[in-house]
Formats: C-alpha cells, structure tokens, sequence
C-alpha cells in the first residue's frame, strides 16, 4: 500500500508536466494578447512593445515555458499580468471558497442521492421509484445558471429565508486566518458569522449539487439492483436474514464501489461546475477567477490555475482509490 | 462485525440525515443574529472587481469606481460636470506661453497614514510615472501617462507648498487630465512601505480610508474622519462584486445591497414599477460608431504620436476601394435608420448621435445636420457613385457590450439588413476582443463597429483622439475609418493649444462640419449611464466622467 502510494504520487510528475505544456501551448495558440488587454483602446507601439518584453512574452514559447518551469520548481507561479498579483496568492484567495463550495455541495449530492437511490433500488417500480428517478432525471438536465436564479427568486427575494449570494453577511465582524470561513468562525468562536457562513452556503450548494445528486442516486440504484440479484443475497434471505439487515449490512457495502467511483470523478467536476454557480452567487472563487483570466489572456494566471485543478483531480482520484480498499478488502494494491 | 455495528450504522445514517434536515431547516429559518446597527454602511454592487488600487496604474472603471474614494487631484471635476474646480491645489498659474503651470497647495491636508499632503507627494506622484529612472517606476505600466501627460515635460517642488509643471508644448486639454484618476496624490511614505504591493494597500487624501480588499467579493472603506473638508456621513461603503446583471439585481431587490451599476434596460419597467427603488439615468460620454476605412495608414516610426513628413502614408490592409469614395460613404450614411436603432437595440437609454462627441461637451456643433434615414437617396448616391448594383464587403462587429454599445451583435445584424436594402451586401464578422481591437488598430477591416468612452471630459479627447489624421497609426490607431483630412487635424491641433474657450470651441464645430461632410463614420448613438439605488440612499449624482463619489453621499 505505501509502495502504491508512492508509485501513485510519482505518475502525478509526468501528468502535471503534460497538462502545462498542452495548457501553455493552448492558451498561447489562442487568438487575443494580454498586453492589448491591459491598456485598453489608447495604447502607443512602444508601451505595447515594453510591456510584452517586461513579462517575457517577446520570447519563444519553448523559451517562455521552460523560464515558467524553472520559476516553479522555485516555488514561484509568476504574476497576474493584469493584477500584478502573486499568482499564487490570487489562487490561495479563492481556492478555499471553491473547495468549501465543493465540500458542501458534494456533501448534499451524497446525502439526498445514496438515500433517494436506495430506496428507489428497494422499491423498484413504486410509485417512489419512478418519482425519484424523474426527479434526478429533472436534476440532471437542469441548467445550473437557472436553478441558481430560480433558488435566489424563491428562497431569497420571495420567500427572504436565505442570502441571495457572497459568503457572508458583510456586517458581521469576521476574522480571516485559514480562508477556509467554516473553519475560520469555528476557531475564533464565533457564532453568529458561522450561522451567517453556512447560510450563504445553502442555495449555492444545491445549486452546484444537483447535478452530482442526480448521478449519484442513479448510479446507486442501478448498483444495488445488480447486487440485490447476486447469489450471497439470495443465501441471506434463504439463511432467514431479515430484509433490512440484508440491505443495510450486506447489499450497500457491496454496491458502494461504483458509487464512490462516482463520487470522486464528480468531486474533480464540480470545480469546474463551479464556475457557472459562483458566477451566478457571486462566490470568489478559482471558477471565476479562471474564467476571467482566460478572457483577459492572463497567461500565468491561466497555467497557474490549471496547475491547482489538475493536483486536485490527480490527488482526488488517488483518494478515491484508496477508499476502495476501504470499503471492499478484496480490493488491495500490493 | 455484528448486528450490533449495522445497527450503528443505520442509527448513524438516520442521525445524520435529521440532523442535516434541522441544520437546514433552523438556518433557514432564523435571520442572521446582525448586531443592531447604528453605522451607516452602504453596500453598493459592482459587475467586477478592481485590477488595482493604485490610481495611475489603472485603466478600468472598476478599479477607478474605488480609487475615486480615497485619493484626490490636484483639481477636481464640479459635481455632475467635466468642468474642473481647486482640489488639493488651492489656485494656480498659467504663463502666457502656456507651458508653464504653477499650483498652489492647500496647506493641512493629511494623508490616511497620518502624513502630511505637500509638494514633496505631488512630485512624487508624477515622476514615478513619466521618469524612468525614478526608483518606483518599475512598480506599474502607468498605461495612461504616454497617452495624455507625455506633453509634462517635469513637475517640480517650488516650496513645501508650491509646485511648478512645465509642458514640452502648449496643452489646452492637460487642465482637465489633471482631475483624472491617473494622477491623483499618493502618499510617498506608504509607497516606500509597500513597494511592489502598494497597489493593493493604497492611501490617499479621499473621504474613505481603505480597510480590506477580498478579491472578486468586496473592498470596504471607512470614513476618514481627518479629511480636509470634513468627515463623511456615511460610515463605510462596500463595494461588493456581484458579475450576474440578474443576481444585482435580485439582491437590492432582496435588500442585500443598497446600490447597484449597470442595470439590464431590459429590467428598467420592473425598477420604476418597485417602490423601494429608484432609477438615476445620466447623459454618458461615450459615442458607438461604424467606421468605414478610408485607407490612409502610416507607421509612427519615431514614436511622438504625430505624422510626419518622412511617414509615408500606405494602405490599410483593409482598403477597400468604395469607401475611398465620398458618395459611397454618405450613401451608408442615408441608409441606416439610428433612431429605430436607439429605440430597440438601446432600449431607449441613448441619445442619436449626429457628431462624434456626446452634446454636452465644450465645441459640440449643434448647427450639424444629421443625415436622415432614406434608403432612396442612399441608391441614388451609389448609383452616381458608379455603384448601382451595390458591392460586398465584411463587416466587422465587436464581440462585446461596451458602455457605448450595449449589444453590437444585434446591432450588427440590423445595419446588415439596412444596407442590404441599398444592395451592399455585408458578411459579418466577429473575433476575441482584444484580437478585435488589435486588428481594427492595425486597419485590417472595410468596415467595423467601434466606440469611445471619455477620459477626461476634454474634447481633444474625443475629436483628436478618434478623428485626426495624426492617429492613424498602423496597429495603434484611434482613428479606425484611418481618415485623413489634414484641413481636420490643423484644426484639432490648433484647437489643443488655445487655451481661450470660445476660439478653443470655434475650431472643434468648424472640425465637425468637415468631418459631417466627408462622412468617414456613422455616429450611432451617446448611451446613458445608468445606475440604482434604494430609496433610502440621498445625495449620490451621476457624473459625465462615470465616477463614483460617495462623499456628499447620506443614507436614511
């Protein structure tokens, strides 16, 4: 398991080494110049010409990447070209919030899907299994930017149960150590923001969670169906197992594998689901900030980004299959 | 594992299941437990976040929305005006030559970290942008200075309270680029704390103090109570980023905030109709054009933004032979119906343009006569052009709303259909933006949708700027119909260094009338500026330079 763990952190080199380059190439191939950007409409040649040779963009791309590289293996991502900020620090900002996002939205898809797919495995062709099928069906083809809007109207306008976007209400006193604001309103006690916090959590993780919630209890239901036929079932119930003890001990473990599968694949998606969701609840997160840094052919900042989403993909997909080993012993990696 | 373990198990589930539904329900329920508020704090959402608070290094207005909080000028813009009126300069000096200005301080002004405002911040703040050598020049692009202070040649310190700028040639427009944003007064001392970082710890002279800047989600600000012309009424004033035109919205709707930019027009019935809203509509300065390309380029070898003897004039890449011709040019003119434009691509919130400067600026020619709509006299003019059965061209159309075109795709294909009428058949082109711009500035289109926001409410900025021969430069130009009219850019020359306003005026409408004859654009129309705010807010105006002061503002 370590030797596999090891293995697993070494394959993460080449990976990261290949998405930059593709990234690199890519977003320099794009049509469109940072520079131009920058200074708008009233730009002279020379401030133009002294701008792309400040950040090294007169350069050839292998010379540029290679500097990018080296600059890395330092530590050190570069500037925005248009923030002049670190670009580490303009990603350190947001990531917490879009991992907070991701957190509690994944956190919803699981809850309402393993539960809905259950008990629609459970009950198959009730009247409850067709509703929550229809129901994920409807999940899956909702477009996020309008779900995000229909639960602003409703829960906020409305019904002015909930915040309408942001992370927290602005007049509360808040004290920033972690980024992560759960994790910071805990640490500093502090109540009131940490109900202000997980309030401007909900609609937005609905939101973003629909979808997962939607794939996760389809995935479970056709996974429990599959087990409930297997034979060690039958031997269960023939063994005089009462049904929710066939279920709940013995059916669900065996039908996770798949889900979890699910799970995790979903986690590295909802990153970039984000980018739909924070734009419409004003979330500060690496969605949007990735987006605007496409549009302003902001180079280091695009490549930065897209360091930080592959290392998260890679690492929750080892995740992922460590867990596997967790839930199913057949499953080891020696 | 025994019954015992699935028995917690589903005891665990079935807990955490209730208690994420009580979570739910009980925060849903209750309203956040807000201290009760005695401060007045205005919330106000912006479509972006700022690039920079550093006032000389910026060129968006989401950053010069909150740089005009905390810093000054050493003159200012009058309330709701681009006239100019004493800031942190009390008075000053022009030589009769023109080239020489001498201000004077105003004595007990106080930057935000305690320092005293003196000639020593003004020199300062000018030097680290125009001298290289000056040691925080290598901390900004200062992307304005080239473009509308290169004619400052140095500014230097008299006394502790006089300073003297001296300009390489006459500039009747540089008064006004003095209250602009760019050379607002930063205080020395903290940009020797900061360095490289002092774009995002700024301090300046302004009514609000900055506080904290959370990026893409809000900068606040807090009343200085120091400031020279007295504390503000407002405690603090937030600047929250909400990107979503509908999610603005839906939060002032909500009361999450008290103010909000850029409204859809589509949602201005629904505004008027709320009675806790109100709506501000102010003239903007801005012009949306169509420019056919005449042709005349020229490389500006040496660099000084004029055309000389030894520049050559070539050939855009986009030459294209009818719009050489007059005729041509005014027949597009006839052709293209803008008041039905204004009316339902602009939703009614501007204002048919018939020059190429918004109406209330100084020299505006209202003696034009716009060119009606009438398809008829367009066939005729093409048809003594030579071109009776039309022609075919691209059409090139910019690829995103700007304050002065607020949907140039559905504007683009309505001008297709008018011109089709008159048998010119266009085919519509579109690219990124910032390749678009690169390549209108590089003369590669026939013809294009363009515009122009003002920078400083001078004329010059308007008219030399987008219509003078000197800025067809091949890749930078401002001139994108690539005009040449030298008779039109002797008279903008002139025009820049006469300081006498109404000879100054004379000269910019004996331009326009020129330029109405030569017909090288279509001035569609001046967009307004638009802006919301909750009842309760009092004393906001909107400013034809589209800055926000939120001094004189009060909340109730």
């Amino acid at each position: 398991m370590k030797w596999y763990i090891i293995k697993r952190l070494l394959q993460i080199i080449p990976v990261i080494l290949g998405v930059t380059l593709i990234a690199f190439a890519l977003i320099h191939l794009a049509p469109g110049d940072p520079v131009r950007t920058m200074l708008g409409q009233h730009a002279t040649q020379m401030e133009i010409d002294d701008i792309r040779a400040k950040y090294g963009l007169d350069q050839p791309l292998y010379v540029q990447y290679f500097i990018w590289l080296s600059d890395v293996l330092q530590g050190d991502l570069g500037r925005s070209i248009l923030s002049h900020e670190q670009v580490t620090t303009e990603i350190g900002s947001r990531f917490p919030n879009t991992i907070e996002l991701a957190i509690a939205a994944m956190l919803f898809a699981i809850l309402i899907g393993v539960v809905a797919g259950i008990i629609s495995a459970t009950k198959q062709y009730s009247v409850a299994d067709y509703s929550v099928m229809g129901l994920a069906l409807f999940g899956i083809s909702m477009p996020v930017f309008w779900l995000g809007i229909m639960l602003m109207m409703i829960f906020g306008v409305f019904l002015g149960w909930l915040p309408i976007g942001g992370r927290i209400d602005l007049l509360l006193p808040f004290q920033r150590l972690t980024g992560f604001m759960v994790i910071d309103s805990i640490i500093t006690l502090n109540g009131a923001a940490l109900i202000s916090v997980l309030r401007h959590l909900i609609l937005p993780a609905i939101a973003l969670g629909t979808i997962p919630m939607a794939i996760i209890a389809r995935t479970t239901r056709s996974s429990m169906l599959e087990v409930l036929r297997q034979d060690f079932i039958r031997t269960e119930r023939a063994k005089g197992l009462s049904e929710r003890k066939v279920i709940y001990k013995h059916a669900i473990r065996n039908a996770m594998v798949p889900v979890v599968t699910v799970i995790g694949l979903n986690f590295g998606l909802l990153l970039s689901g984000a980018i739909l969701t924070e734009t419409v609840f004003s979330w500060p997160g690496v969605g949007r900030l990735v987006v605007d840094a496409v549009y302003a052919r902001d180079y280091p900042l695009v490549i930065g980004c897209i360091l930080v989403f592959a290392l998260v993909f890679v690492i929750v997909n080892l995740i992922t299959d460590i867990l596997y080993t967790f839930i199913d012993p057949r499953i080891h990696y020696d | 594992m025994g019954s015992v373990n699935a028995k917690n198990m589903k005891a665990g589930v079935l807990a955490t299941i209730v208690c994420g539904i009580l979570l739910i329900v009980s925060l849903s329920g209750c309203t956040d437990n807000t201290p009760p508020v005695t401060e007045k704090v205005l919330i106000f959402a912006c479509a972006g976040d700022a690039d920079k608070l550093d006032p000389a290094d910026v060129t968006d207005g989401e950053s010069t929305a909150r740089t005009d909080s905390i810093f000054e000028g050493l003159v200012e813009y009058k309330e709701g005006s681009a006239e100019i009126q004493p800031c942190l300069a009390t008075s000053w000096i022009i030589t009769p030559d023109g080239k020489n200005m001498t201000f004077t301080l105003r004595q007990g002004v106080k930057f935000h970290d305690g320092t005293d405002f003196n000639a020593d911040a003004v020199v300062f703040s000018f030097e680290r942008q125009y001298n290289t050598s000056h040691p925080y020049n290598q901390y900004g692009e200062w992307a304005y200075w080239g473009y509308m202070f290169s004619d400052i040649q140095k500014v230097e310190k008299i006394d502790n309270y006089t300073v003297k700028i001296v300009l390489s040639r006459p500039n009747a427009a540089i008064m006004t680029s003095l209250a602009m944003f760019t050379v607002a007064i930063v205080s020395p001392t903290n940009a020797e704390t900061w360095k490289e970082d002092a774009f995002k710890n700024p301090v300046g002279t302004g009514p609000f103090k900055f506080v904290e800047w959370i990026k893409d989600d809000h900068i606040t600000v807090e009343a200085f109570d120091d400031y020279w012309r007295g504390a503000p009424k407002l405690d603090k004033v937030i600047y929250r980023v909400i990107t979503d035109p509908s999610a603005r919205l839906l939060a002032i709707q909500a009361g999450e905030i008290h103010g909000m930019e850029y409204p859809d027009p589509a949602s201005f019935d629904a505004i008027e109709a709320d009675a806790d809203l109100k709506l501000l509509t102010a003239p903007g300065m801005n012009v949306g054009y169509l420019a056919m390309n005449n042709g005349y380029g020229y490389n500006d070898t040496n660099h000084n933004g004029m055309h000389d003897q030894d520049e050559a004039w070539v050939k855009t890449p986009g030459y294209f032979e009818p719009f050489t011709n007059k005729s041509v040019r005014q027949a597009v003119n006839y052709a293209i119906n803008k008041t039905s434009i204004v009316e339902n691509l602009y939703k009614g919130t501007a204002i048919v343009a018939k020059n190429g400067m918004p109406p209330f600026m100084l020299g505006w020619n209202d003696a034009i006569v716009d060119y009606p709509y009438d398809p008829e006299r367009a066939r005729e003019l093409l048809t003594e052009a030579g071109y009776a059965n039309g022609f075919n061209t691209t059409f090139w159309v910019m690829p995103v709303s700007r304050p002065y075109m607020f949907d140039p795709s559905k504007i683009g294909e309505a001008i297709q259909a008018y011109l089709e009428a008159v048998n010119i058949s266009v085919e519509i082109y579109q690219i990124d933006w910032s390749t678009y711009l690169a390549k209108t500035q590089a003369g590669e289109h026939p013809m294009c949708l363009l515009g122009w926001t003002g920078d400083n409410g001078d004329p010059d900025n308007f008219m030399n700027v987008l219509y003078g021969a000197n800025q067809c430069t091949l890749g930078t130009a401002g001139n994108v119909a690539f005009y040449n009219n030298t008779e039109v850019q002797d008279l903008l020359s002139q025009a820049l260094q006469t300081y006498d306003v109404d000879e100054r005026a004379r000269l910019y409408e004996e331009a326009q009338v020129l330029i109405n004859e030569d017909a090288p654009f279509v001035y569609l129309a001046h967009a307004n500026q638009n802006i919301i705010f909750t009842k309760n807010i009092q004393g906001f105006v909107l400013n034809p330079t589209a800055r926000y002061f939120f001094y004189p503002v009060d909340m109730t």
